[in-house]
């Protein structure tokens, strides 16, 4: 019987920076598969290479050696077009620092992904609006990205992320700049992602609270995997992940 | 992406960073304004000149002194003595042989007149009874004074319409006396008033017998020149020609070569011709000053767009992140670039037409010129398309500096 092919699959992902004296491996001997659907942390402290991992996963950067398939394809073998497309289409970031554009409205911010890609014009504020509402922000539509708190940039970036319905979020480190409570807020939206919506979440973090709202916890230290487990006591939607 | 959409980013772009990109494009917007400014000064110029020349006739010859001036040190010849009496006696005597209607001499000065307490600076032409008729103009009051006039070295003045206000402002002038030079003239006629004809304003003048001007005001016995009124308009290039033969032989020169000449003819074709010629190098000039300004304004318009790319490093990464091609990001700069020049060209057009129209009526209303404000619709078009040209040129480097940035550099950039 043949088995369906996980989402993301890694075979000795290797990274390296630098050339000569100077050569930093940020990544090493790194496998693991990505099943379609799943919530995984990617966890480590700074340095260790996990967003070096995050960056090659969407496809904003390419391996030294070794393989990555998604969805079965080997990354190496997109074009740069196609991987653009696959940015826009099967993915979504959030980014720690935001990266909203600060003099554009929250419309504006969320319509961006919605400019790259081939949905119809005439529905773009629909679509645009629809996210904007899934993450509560309906009364800050018009405001600009600059006047906002912390909690509700991030909040846009999610929007932004899910405007075009993507199979994949990342979320790089999302609860790094927040407060506790609008950290929380930002992790109920994720996970909710995942349980409501079945998107594939792959989330980078530092804290053990935050990773533990996912199914499974990839540790990497070093630039190695050095355990991919289980969460044995996964954390609810609305539990206080900073406690 | 759709090329819509990317000319809507790029404006939204552009007005996000308004003080910026008004500064951009200031050097393409003085750039194009003097293309604008200049084309239409040089054509108001030439408008005005050529009115000028056309208003003595096609039949209009003149003969001066010295070779023709090629150059700025040849205008010194104008002023020598070689067209003397003898040379406007037989002219006129053999008129009719030569097929000509008239042949007046002019001999000029501005010179100080005085009625009473009134002073006024005039342009004093000593001349025939002919020259009215050559400037298609007669005294609305009095007359002209006569052949036996000029003869007898009468003292008569035919004078313009600003001289007779300016003199006689609450009084009749016909029939009054004016002093010249410490010499009293009879006012026997005034000229309506006519403005500019061809290059005189005949407001401003007061013709006099040239023998009586010889003899008391402007102390020499050489003319300035001659004006020659061919019957017909299509003898003319044929008449200089024989009038060069008649003048070579009145001087005793002996060779046929226009460099030993010491008189020159100049005829109205001539006249436009070397016009049109002076503009144009002027045109080209002023043109190439322009043009200098406009590839400095285009290096500034690259400078401040990688300085903005740089600027912007962290949106391009962004962008890339939500899917934009290395295309996409090309395309939005090199049109922000196009848009930013093409709007300094419009702004350099309005600006350019502006001054134009402001110097048209300064020249119109202050120095009274006939000067017509011509706007260059040629000169807009060009200008126009050359700020967008600009664009396109100088926005490829910073584009592809866009375009070639790494998405994850850019997304840390600080």
């Amino acid at each position: 019987m043949k088995t369906k092919e996980p989402l993301i699959r890694l075979e000795n992902l290797k990274k390296v920076y630098g050339e000569g004296d100077s050569q930093t491996t940020a990544l090493l001997d790194v496998d693991f598969s990505i099943n379609e659907g799943e919530f995984v942390a990617i966890m480590g402290a700074s340095g260790s290479g996990k967003s070096t991992l995050l960056h090659i996963l969407g496809f904003l950067d390419k391996q030294t050696s070794g393989i990555y398939y998604y969805g079965g394809k080997n990354n190496l073998h997109f074009s740069e077009p196609q991987l653009a497309a696959l940015r826009n289409k099967e993915l979504g970031f959030v980014f720690q620092a935001f990266h909203l554009l600060p003099k554009a409205t929250v419309l504006e911010n969320v319509l961006l992904p919605l400019a790259y890609s081939d949905e119809p014009e005439s529905q773009w504020e629909r679509l645009a609006r629809e996210a904007i509402s899934a993450v509560d922000l309906n009364h800050r539509v018009d405001h600009l990205a600059v006047s906002l708190s912390g909690g509700e940039k991030q909040r846009v970036a999610i929007a932004r992320a899910l405007v075009n319905n993507p199979s994949v979020i990342f979320a790089d480190e999302p609860t790094g700049n927040l407060d506790s409570v609008s950290g929380k807020k930002v992790m109920e939206i994720i996970h909710k992602l995942n349980s409501l919506y079945k998107r594939t979440v792959i989330l980078i973090t530092h804290e053990t609270s935050t990773a533990e709202h996912a199914e499974r916890i990839i540790k990497i230290k070093d630039g190695r995997v050095v355990s991919d487990e289980a969460v044995k006591n996964r954390r609810a939607a609305e539990d206080d992940y900073s406690k | 992406m759709t090329l819509k959409q990317t000319f809507k980013i790029a404006a939204k772009s552009i007005l996000a960073y308004r003080s910026r990109s008004l500064l951009t494009i200031l050097g393409i917007v003085i750039g194009i304004a003097s293309i604008i400014l200049v084309t239409s000064i040089s054509a108001g110029a030439a408008d005005l000149i050529l009115k000028q020349v056309r208003a003595l006739g096609g039949k209009t010859m003149v003969i001066q002194p010295g070779q023709d001036p090629k150059g700025p040190g040849d205008f010194s010849e104008l002023f020598t003595d070689s067209i003397k009496e003898k040379d406007y006696f037989f002219l006129n005597k053999e008129k009719k042989a030569l097929d000509l209607l008239t042949v007046a001499p002019v001999i000029l000065e501005t010179l100080s007149v005085q009625k009473d307490n009134n002073f006024y600076r005039a342009n004093v032409i000593g001349t025939t009874e002919e020259m009215p008729q050559i400037l298609d103009v007669a005294p609305e009051s009095g007359f002209i004074f006569s052949e036996e006039d000029v003869k007898a070295k009468a003292s008569y003045a035919v004078i313009g319409d600003e001289v007779r206000q300016k003199l006689f402002p609450d009084s009749e002038a016909l029939g009054q006396k004016i002093k010249i030079k410490g010499k009293n003239f009879k006012v026997i006629g005034v000229f309506p008033k006519k403005g500019q004809v061809g290059f005189l304003n005949l407001d401003e003048v007061i013709f006099v017998p040239y023998t009586t001007g010889m003899s008391y005001l402007f102390g020499r016995n050489y003319f300035n020149e001659i004006i020659l009124e061919a019957r017909d308009e299509k003898l003319v290039p044929s008449l200089a020609e024989d009038l060069k033969g008649v003048m070579r032989s009145l001087h005793d020169i002996k060779t046929i070569d226009p460099d030993k000449d010491d008189f020159h003819i100049s005829t109205q074709q001539e006249a436009l011709e070397r016009v049109g010629m002076i503009t144009d190098i002027l045109t080209a000039l002023l043109l190439a000053v322009a043009a200098i300004s406009l590839v400095v304004g285009g290096i500034g318009i690259m400078n401040i767009m990688l300085v903005s790319v740089t600027e912007r490093t962290k949106e391009i990464g962004l962008r890339k992140a939500l899917g934009a091609t290395n295309s996409d990001i090309s395309l939005q700069f090199l049109i922000e670039a196009v848009l930013l020049t093409s709007a300094g060209g419009l702004v350099g057009i309005l600006m350019g037409g502006g001054l134009s129209f402001l110097l048209s009526v300064i020249l119109s209303f202050f120095l009274k010129l006939e000067w017509q404000f011509i706007f260059p619709y040629t000169g807009a078009v060009v200008g126009f398309v050359v700020s967008a040209g600009i664009g396109l040129l100088f926005g490829i480097y910073p584009a592809r500096q866009a375009a070639a940035k790494n998405p994850i550099e850019a997304l840390r950039y600080e």
